[in-house]
């Protein structure tokens, strides 16, 4: 049973680009294109060849397939409820972490690769929103830690909602609140980054991949897509008391990963991008909501006192 | 022990022969003698490991006499002795071809010094890790400073070399004369000079200001913050082998000193725990936030010296605090996890040095703005600098990861039962790694970016031609051991944490450890995991890619045809944003001219920016230079006139005579 995280990951990443897709087809009053477009898009571009820039060397042709490896290696470390992952240890959330900044890097480097000032400007604000996001993360992780007392991802969901302490559910509420703003800045999506925009200037993570094509392209699609999924998976698991049985626990994951998409998709309809110079504030809030998970933790564990 | 002590000596008498042979037979005979040095020091300390709480004891006694230097290995030294002995011995055989370029400008009797130098750090880094008394490690962490001051100026017809070494020198001492003021105190009271003495002092006194006085002697060679200001301009003078070495090994001496005052402890622990903590965690964050801002790219490494000294700080903090709350896992974790931050930093540093050395060769410049494109010319310089980079960031599957790791699971792991300060600490440092981590992504994206991608920027970048073979060769010893402390972890854990456990005497250390090791190997079939899916996805791709159309094109350039390297995105314009947020910090400057409502034709325009390093401004270079007008005032009584100097003399005496009839003399 212990696949049955990185089986959902993938189950999630086929079902959530294509809901919010139609979501926004339908917010906007489009008929819009298929659930399935976003896999008929990569279908079509892995029949494609490449064109690649002669500016860019072997860093290039190389990192969208580290990309891609890091998020599925990531999925390995995802639990499903209480059916632990395929890989758990002590801390594995801190090699998930870096596991996923590996793949930054690499795209970074890409897009560095092509000697455009386009894509160098996407690659510095990667870095730049990324390496502000960092902290959010791993305050977090932390605080779960504190409640829980444990230090895997494992461990820590299946045994999330086992303390008698009812105030948990406002923890999972703020956890939920900063994994989904995370997922957001992380898959480039609004309001950090708009993956639909038209000009290159305000792009983030679309700028970076403008000289990709073919099969890489897909990848990096692919790779999108997962690390959504991964973070889909990461709120289920923190919203999900294991005393629920298998069909219970599949049908609310289900359900919240059509919400989610809902979400992400009512979002980009209804909302605007921030403004470029808006983004660190925006996302130095997220650590400040995290912040706010630990404290609460410290007034949960009545450790004011001591 | 008779046979030691003649080997010892034929040692010095060959280290004489440096300055007799021909220049070309010099480099042969330095190398052999630092294997000479490697060789006898590996087998003082290679039964160490095998047993519990065994210390090795080498009495030097020169001919009969019943005293003399004895060398005192236990595994802390051991360990030390590894790390230094592994850089030293990659740096020389990379001197083999980083220095021949020299043979033909320098002279016979430069290169001898520059050998015998090298040969002299290499042994005094040696002696300071296994000498104890107080005076014999005090010379011998002298001759380590002097010797590392004479191959820093070894391009000393650049007035500027000179000048920063002496400045080197300037700051060596001063942290020598707190040590100095550190062993006397300890000395008086106790009777003893070294580090011997020290148990019995901190048994019987308060210990932070003592430990203070050595962690300002040690921290000014290992450049923590406030302490560091030789350090950017050091590295970058000295020639690259010379860097490789000082920043990965010599400067963890001020980290092996400042551990072995820590092991010696006695009370004080919270507060001597929070003092390196907060030191390094500033260490840590301003290290990198001003290493982002630097064009150099020798000074960009240097500024990443002090952030890892930080990283090494803050799991030696975590230790200590460990100590002070009684967290056994802490003070395993903590120490443990700094201790392999050593280990890797000497190694990712001296690779980056290395290859940063290879770029400076080929291209005869430092400033980044003017490299680009080095990755097509030199591809195996890029992939170490690669390696190197990733290492340096702590991403898996290389070391830096591993040691992090260790760091952060100790924090983790001791949050669930820490009081409400204890897990305010633990949270702002894991915040301030994971910052660090963050920072360190962004500045060497940019650094190899800038570097090794894209298009020439200049005409030298790209004439730049790959190092010979001879320089590449040595650095995959750097690389090999990056690569299997990063797959093979728990080897290379276990004996760290022996050390710990030889160091803090805990019993169960072994027990404590061993899920560490355990978590070690899940990350390292993690590792192996990913390395598998990267190899499966790239096979799959180059078949996929066989059957399909494969062109090359330019660039896409938004429609703009007319693209030149000059269109790139350069290092100012990339950290442009984060310049922005951290204004405030690094007293970033721009010099240019406005242009006027009335220029309808503008002139030609220059526009200079660059950051300062705040805390070396006001530290050192601005009491420096008040220092210097004062004395400058004062020179006015030199006047160069007999009859003034007569009456400065009968004032002096009058001044005598009046307060002695005062009754103030």
């Amino acid at each position: 049973m212990n696949s049955a995280g990185i089986i959902a990951v993938f189950l999630a990443a086929l079902i959530i680009p294509g809901i919010i897709l139609r979501t926004k087809s339908i917010a906007s009053g489009r008929k819009g294109p298929g659930m399935f477009q976003p896999y008929k898009d990569i279908s079509v571009l892995l029949k494609k060849g490449s064109v690649f820039s002669t500016t860019s060397g072997s860093i290039f042709q190389i990192a969208p397939a580290i990309n891609l490896a890091t998020v599925l290696c990531a999925a390995l470390f995802i639990p499903f409820g209480k059916y632990g992952a395929l890989i758990s240890f002590e801390g594995d959330f801190i090699f998930f972490s870096y596991l996923i900044a590996l793949g930054r890097f690499f795209s970074i480097i890409a897009a560095l690769d092509t000697g455009s000032s386009f894509e160098g400007m996407g690659a510095n604000r990667e870095a730049f929103f990324s390496m502000l996001l960092e902290p959010a993360f791993f305050i977090l992780m932390a605080s779960f830690a504190m409640a829980t007392g444990f230090t895997s991802f494992t461990d820590i969901f299946s045994n999330f909602y086992l303390s008698e302490n009812n105030f948990m559910l406002i923890f999972g509420l703020l956890g939920i609140f900063v994994f989904l703003q995370t997922a957001m800045v992380e898959t480039c999506r609004l309001p950090v980054d708009d993956p639909k925009t038209h000009l290159e200037l305000t792009m983030i993570h679309e700028v970076m991949i403008l000289d990709n094509s073919g099969f890489d392209k897909a990848l990096i699609h692919l790779g999108t897509y997962i690390k959504l999924a991964l973070y889909g998976l990461l709120i289920f698991n923190l919203t999900i008391p294991p005393a629920w049985t298998f069909p219970v626990q599949l049908a609310s994951f289900v359900v919240i990963q059509v919400l989610l998409a809902l979400a992400v998709g009512l979002i980009e309809s209804f909302r605007a991008r921030n403004k470029m110079n808006k983004n660190p504030k925006y996302i130095l809030t997220i650590s400040g909501v995290a912040w706010i998970a630990f404290i609460v933790i410290l007034l949960l564990g009545e450790r004011f006192i001591n | 022990m008779i046979p030691q002590a003649i080997f010892a000596i034929c040692l010095f008498g060959l280290m004489t022969g440096i300055f007799l042979v021909t220049k070309k037979w010099k480099y042969y005979l330095t190398l052999v003698l630092v294997l000479a040095g490697v060789f006898l020091t590996s087998c003082w300390s290679f039964d160490l490991f095998s047993s519990l709480d065994q210390i090795q004891e080498i009495k030097i006694y020169p001919f009969g006499a019943d005293s003399g230097l004895i060398f005192t290995i236990d595994r802390l030294s051991a360990f030390f002795i590894f790390v230094i002995n592994l850089t030293v011995v990659t740096g020389i055989l990379y001197a083999y071809g980083y220095l021949k370029p020299y043979l033909n400008s320098k002279s016979d009797i430069q290169l001898s010094i520059h050998y015998f130098s090298y040969l002299f750090l290499h042994y005094s880094m040696l002696m300071v890790v296994m000498l104890r008394d107080g005076l014999a490690f005090l010379i011998a962490w002298e001759i380590m400073a002097v010797s590392s001051f004479v191959l820093v100026i070894f391009d000393a017809e650049d007035k500027a070399t000179l000048k920063t070494g002496i400045r080197y020198l300037v700051q060596m001492h001063i942290g020598m004369f707190f040590l100095l003021i550190a062993f006397l105190i300890a000395g008086r009271e106790t009777g003893i000079t070294g580090f011997d003495s020290l148990p019995a002092y901190f048994s019987t006194h308060p210990n932070f200001g003592l430990f203070l006085l050595f962690f300002i002697g040690f921290g000014i060679k290992a450049g923590f913050l406030f302490l560091h200001t030789w350090l950017p301009d050091a590295h970058p003078a000295a020639p690259s082998h010379v860097s490789g070495v000082m920043s990965g090994v010599m400067i963890k001496m001020g980290i092996y000193g400042i551990l072995r005052v820590v092991f010696q402890l006695q009370n004080d622990f919270l507060s001597i725990g929070l003092t390196i903590l907060i030191v390094s965690i500033l260490s840590g964050i301003l290290g990198v936030m001003m290493a982002i801002m630097q064009h150099d790219i020798k000074r960009l490494l240097a500024y990443h010296s002090i952030e890892n000294i930080g990283i090494i700080g803050i799991g030696t903090g975590l230790g200590v605090i460990g100590l002070a709350v009684h967290n056994p896992f802490l003070i395993i974790t903590g120490f443990g996890g700094g201790l392999l931050h050593v280990l890797n930093h000497s190694l990712f540093k001296s690779l980056l040095f290395f290859s940063a050395g290879a770029v400076y060769q080929a291209t005869h410049t430092r400033n980044v703005e003017q490299m680009g494109g080095l990755l097509k010319k030199m591809p195996w310089s890029a992939l170490f600098f690669l390696i190197g980079s990733l290492a340096i960031c702590g991403l898996p599957p290389f070391n830096g990861f591993i040691s992090e790791y260790l760091i952060y699971i100790g924090m983790f792991k001791s949050l669930p039962a820490s009081s409400m300060y204890q897990a305010i600490i633990l949270i702002s440092t894991i915040v301030a790694l994971s910052l660090i981590g963050g920072l360190a992504i962004f500045c060497f994206t940019k650094a190899f970016g800038i570097v090794f991608l894209g298009e020439a920027r200049t005409q030298k970048a790209a004439e730049a031609k790959e190092a010979a073979f001879s320089t590449i060769l040595p650095q995959f010893i750097p690389v090999l051991f990056i690569i299997s402390i990063g797959l093979l972890s728990a080897w290379f854990a276990r004996p760290v944490f022996s050390i710990v456990q030889q160091a803090t005497f805990l019993p169960e250390a072994a027990d404590l450890a061993a899920p560490v090791l355990k978590n070690l190997t899940g990350i390292n079939l993690a590792g192996g995991i990913f390395i598998g899916l990267v190899v499966l996805l790239l096979l799959y791709r180059r078949q996929h890619l066989k059957n399909r159309p494969v062109a090359c094109q330019p660039t896409w350039g938004c429609g703009y045809t007319a693209v030149t390297p000059r269109h790139q995105y350069t290092a100012t314009s990339y950290v442009y944003n984060y310049n922005h947020l951290a204004k405030p910090l690094l007293h970033t400057r721009k010099i240019m001219a406005e242009i006027r409502e009335d220029e309808i034709f503008p002139d030609k325009r220059t526009f200079v920016s660059h950051s300062e390093d705040i805390i070396k401004e006001y530290l050192t270079d601005k009491p420096a230079n008040w220092g210097l007008s004062v004395l400058k005032r004062i020179a006015a009584m030199q006047t160069g006139k007999i009859q003034h100097y007569i009456l400065y003399a009968f004032l002096f005496m009058l001044l005598v005579l009046i307060l002695t009839y005062l009754k103030l003399l």
